[in-house]
């Protein structure tokens, strides 16, 4: 060891880390930066979470859950349940996704697997990007001109199945979508396999492509369902709010509670009552949607999995 | 009957002297991608019952002129043909012709094995229940396999996923699902060339199998092989023509039986391919 010189010695030195050095302490400051600008991001997030899951959380009972919502200041005490407007976000999700779903896997099954890069798949290409920037208030404006003020629908202005409509169409775009990239990712060597047994393109598409593509194809219904029954602009000028049970099935054609608009019209009141149900109904809401986004990486990642 | 002379491309109309000794006949076929020529002229008869073996340099156009057999090109936007191929009197390009119907009678194995994401029973079962089959679907699949040299192998585990199987065994599920379709004709496109030798040997052991029922026709890179297997060898090469400026061509060089093709080839191109003077 002795015979290494001087020289040679601070240049095994230079292979050591220096914390002093200045590229090293480049580095960690930019580190450090980034890690702060993360977590201020991330820290709404955070916070609004744990604000409505503490604020909301503690007001859940069984009452809650099961009652109807009191109209405001009728009973300073208790503001009732939010039972019916549980119920009306499921019957409003559940409509518009039978409406978008059909609509948006059948759009995305015929830009993958039938146009061929024509000017009309690229204007629908174009619009679906259009559409799915359109804000949510539009999507219920439009769907009031056509369906609520001219009473279209069987004569009924307000209902559950306008607000459906209105938040199917902010569903489709992501239907269309995810159908449409799921598709392009299966194997053409699959495609190449059904027809090589004599499938014609529909069963391929039907039996072999679609199931192939399922995990993504759900995943982006998922979301678009994540995405859909949070929302409340859409819902107000469509199938506005009730304060009763929406149980026959005729009341599809009636104005309908939901957890959205519940939030936002209680959330201003000037009773205390009202205001802890609208805590409370944020609690439940996030909730959903958070159930429903893990489903969806749940799903995706079993999708990457198995490719 | 003579092939050669055809294979040399004499324009003129050829009639088939012994018609149910032909399983397809290709007259004067061009295919083209886009504008640019791939392979030109091709006349050819293709004996039933018999194993053929198609050969010649990389980019020659032998999968061109496979998947020209059964259609498959139709997948390909861009490609065309012209010329007739004749099969069991239709001609496969007429525009009466379902080109699924077409598939279904010319079966086609590819070179990646690609099953489906089902069970090994279900990827058996599908092409022959959406070919509306109606008999014993057990006894189909068991047969199928059983035929395709895999039944050993996987009789145990039929309701695993096609995927659980080696690259080899998968490629002979796929052949196996392609015989549960009952076609005449069989094209499989370098089914070995992404196989070891044993699982090679396996499926040359099912050609020869096969042959028995069906036409085979198979594309190969490997020399021993079409020695090995086939009774037929057609041998493609690929030239630059001087009228037009695209690049290389195709075109059928010589089509004889396999030992003839192997021992005394007419041209002297076959013959430099065989001994591996080029390729
Ligand atoms: N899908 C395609 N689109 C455009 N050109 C193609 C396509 N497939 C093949 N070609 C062209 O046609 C010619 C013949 O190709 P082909 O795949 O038939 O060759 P091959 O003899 O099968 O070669 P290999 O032995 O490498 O598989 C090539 O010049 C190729 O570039
Ligand atoms: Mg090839």
């Amino acid at each position: 060891m002795k015979n290494i010189s001087k020289k040679q010695k601070s240049k095994y030195e230079n292979l050591y880390y220096h914390p002093y050095k200045k590229n090293n302490i480049k580095d960690k400051l930019l580190t450090s930066i980034s890690i702060l600008f993360s977590t201020i991001a991330i820290l709404p997030l955070v916070l609004v979470l744990a604000y409505i899951l503490i604020k909301g959380g503690s007001l859940l009972s069984y009452d809650l859950l099961t009652n109807l919502p009191e109209p405001p200041g009728d009973d300073i005490i208790s503001a009732g349940g939010i039972g019916n407007a549980i119920i009306g976000t499921l019957i409003i999700t559940i409509i518009a996704t039978f409406i978008s779903v059909p609509i948006g896997i059948g759009g995305g099954i015929y830009l993958a697997e039938y146009s061929k890069g024509a000017l009309f798949s690229k204007f629908i290409r174009f619009g679906t990007n259009v559409l799915s920037g359109v804000p949510s208030i539009i999507a219920g404006v439009f769907i009031y001109g056509i369906i609520v003020y001219t009473k279209i629908i069987f004569g009924s202005n307000f209902s559950a199945i306008a607000g459906g409509m209105a938040l199917s169409i902010l569903m489709i775009p992501t239907v269309i979508k995810t159908t449409d990239e799921g598709l392009k990712l299966v194997s053409q060597e699959l495609r190449k396999g059904a027809l090589g047994v004599g499938a014609s393109k529909f069963v391929t598409i039907t039996q072999i492509t679609l199931p192939a593509a399922i995990n993504p194809i759900a995943t982006g219904i998922l979301l678009a369902i994540a995405r859909a029954a949070g929302e409340t602009a859409p819902l107000i000028f469509t199938a506005l709010f009730s304060f009763y049970w929406s149980s026959s099935p005729q009341s599809i054609l009636e104005p309908i509670a939901s957890l959205s608009v519940l939030i936002y019209n209680f959330a201003i009141e000037p009773y205390k009552a009202q205001n802890e149900l609208a805590w409370a109904a944020s609690f439940i809401l996030v909730l959903l949607l958070l159930f429903l986004n893990i489903l969806s990486k749940w799903l995706s990642k079993r999708t990457n999995l198995e490719t | 009957m003579n092939y050669t002379d055809k294979a040399k491309g004499i324009e003129n109309q050829i009639d088939i002297p012994n018609s149910d000794k032909v399983a397809i006949s290709m007259q004067n076929v061009s295919i083209k991608y886009n504008s640019q020529t791939a392979v030109k002229n091709v006349f050819c008869d293709i004996p039933k019952g018999k194993v053929t073996a198609l050969i010649g340099p990389s980019g020659c156009g032998k999968s061109t002129i496979l998947r020209a057999i059964n259609r498959m090109n139709d997948l390909i936007s861009g490609c065309s043909l012209t010329g007739k191929i004749l099969f069991d009197g239709y001609d496969l390009y007429n525009k009466q012709i379902d080109p699924v119907e077409v598939r279904r009678r010319i079966g086609m194995v590819f070179q990646q094995p690609n099953p489906f994401p089902k069970t090994i029973y279900e990827n058996i079962a599908f092409g022959a229940r959406i070919n509306g089959f109606t008999g014993n679907m057990d006894e189909l699949v068991a047969n199928s396999l059983k035929r395709a040299a895999l039944w050993g192998e996987c009789k145990d585990k039929l309701k695993e996923s096609g995927y659980s199987l080696s690259g080899g065994q998968q490629q002979r599920l796929c052949i196996a699902r392609t015989i549960a379709i009952e076609p005449e004709v069989i094209l499989m496109d370098e089914p070995c060339s992404a196989l070891d030798p044993i699982s090679t040997l396996k499926i040359e052991e099912t050609m020869h199998e096969l042959k028995k029922n069906y036409t085979l026709i198979i594309v190969t890179h490997n020399m021993q092989q079409a020695l090995r297997v086939s009774d037929y060898t057609a041998f493609f090469n690929a030239e630059k023509i001087d009228s037009s400026k695209s690049g290389k061509v195709g075109y059928l060089v010589e089509f004889n039986q396999t030992n003839k093709i192997f021992n005394s080839p007419k041209q002297k191109v076959t013959k430099d391919y065989i001994t591996g003077k080029f390729g």
